[in-house]
């Protein structure tokens, strides 16, 4: 992996228990614009992941309290974001059927004293993949759409309602007719729940026809990707497209590859929530920098080490 | 044809081979079942060189077979034998998992192939 150059440059901390990290939308002259005007035009969002609603076990004897410790500091921030993304494994899976219903009411019933005005769910496999989003879909609406915000195109793409992790031929040429209309230079988010890229498909962190979309993506040229699955933040690059992991909700998980088997992080208990977080994303008045900021469930004291960026 | 032709592909497993059934007889045979949550057996030991058959089965539900590093990718029908065909040509361990999705305990449904030399 290598560390990315010009624009691309890392910032570091600025605020109390997150890190920053500049991130231009591709294509993006080589320094962070400033026009005047003032940061009126500025927005951000604000991304979930992972809560794994009805898990228990040792990886987060407070597993009760995560998600609700979430919305918490979510509401705590400031101000409140435009609109807030959750992009996947929302519960913890089970075979029983009414569980799992019983699971996502209860996920709604918390996540409904969200302060933000606008909300955006999607599916991870624990979600969708026992009955192909079924009940998802009962409960959350469709598994993939798109959205414009301020300038900017969003796009949310499945990648777990098929149990093997395809995105599938139907939904890709979905996405084609739906970028289609966009300009070549137009912003574009894209939020999946695993990776796009083979990040490790020895630990199932890949999508199986994920290479289709980012051929695809690779048309345009400002495409930024935000996804979950992983447990822990990352940064990684596909040519034009940068690919950022949220933190989770529940447990972080190791590097990847890291061990030579994929574990939960054990549960420490002098700092029950390290390692949890969301992230704030922040984008400017051009609408071709984005500005990331993970924020840890943990408080104050939680800086956490640079993470390069790689280039794939 | 006259003996026996193999077709290697590049990575470090065959699976496609055209040969005679006096070979194949002779080829040794590896049964892998499959269920929720585990392989049986979880570490399957080769030998460079020596061709092996994994048959998979089900005993329960829909798995998938993928060792990313051989390139193997299978799934594994219940009712069906899924044959795979494995001609090891170096030593190492490879791990392998369940990639349909199958349930609360699917992460942990791994194992290895450890191919000695």
């Amino acid at each position: 992996m290598t560390e990315p150059k010009g624009r691309r440059e890392f910032m570091q901390l600025l605020g109390l228990g997150g890190v920053v990290f500049a991130s231009g939308l591709a294509g993006a002259c080589t320094s962070i614009p400033r026009k005047s005007g003032g940061p009126e035009n500025d927005f951000f969002f604000v991304q979930l992941s992972d809560s794994h609603w009805g898990f228990s076990g040792p990886p987060n004897p407070e597993a009760a309290n995560t998600l609700r410790q979430a919305v918490q500091a979510v509401n705590g921030l400031p101000v409140q974001p435009d609109f807030i993304v959750f992009t996947g494994d929302l519960t913890h899976t089970t075979d029983d059927e009414n569980e799992r219903r019983k699971r996502m009411r209860e996920f709604k019933a918390i996540v409904a004293n969200l302060k933000a005005p606008v909300q955006y769910y999607m599916p991870g496999e624990h979600d969708a993949a026992l009955d192909e989003g079924k009940i998802y879909q009962e409960n959350f609406g469709p598994t993939h759409y798109s959205f414009d915000h301020k300038g900017i195109h969003f796009a949310a793409i499945d990648n777990v309602s098929d149990p093997k992790s395809a995105i599938g031929d139907a939904q890709l040429d979905w996405l084609l007719a739906d970028l289609k209309p966009l300009a070549a230079d137009a912003p574009i988010v894209v939020f999946t729940h695993r990776p796009l890229f083979d990040l490790a498909p020895q630990w199932d962190w890949a999508t199986r026809d994920g290479s289709k979309a980012i051929d695809l993506l690779q048309h345009w040229k400002n495409v930024t990707v935000f996804y979950g699955h992983i447990h822990q933040e990352h940064h990684f690059r596909t040519g034009a497209i940068e690919h950022h992991a949220a933190q989770s909700l529940i447990f972080p998980l190791p590097a990847p590859m890291s061990l030579p088997k994929k574990a939960p992080v054990p549960w420490d208990p002098m700092h029950p929530r390290r390692g949890l977080g969301f992230r704030e994303i922040s984008v400017d008045e051009s609408r071709r920098v984005l500005t990331l900021k993970m924020d840890s469930l943990e408080g104050q004291g939680t800086a956490q080490s640079r993470t390069a960026v790689g280039t794939y | 044809m006259h003996g026996v032709r193999w077709k290697l592909a590049a990575s470090l497993a065959a699976v496609l081979a055209i040969g005679t059934s006096d070979a194949r007889a002779q080829e040794k045979v590896i049964k892998v079942t499959a269920e929720k949550f585990k392989f049986t057996s979880s570490v399957i030991e080769l030998k460079v060189g020596q061709p092996v058959v994994l048959e998979l089965t089900s005993l329960d539900r829909k798995h998938g077979f993928l060792v990313p590093d051989l390139k193997i990718d299978e799934t594994i029908e219940p009712g069906k034998v899924t044959r795979v065909r494995i001609v090891p040509d170096k030593a190492g361990t490879f791990p392998f998992h369940c990639d349909a999705f199958c349930g609360s305990g699917h992460e942990d449904m791994t194992g290895e192939i450890v191919v000695k030399p």
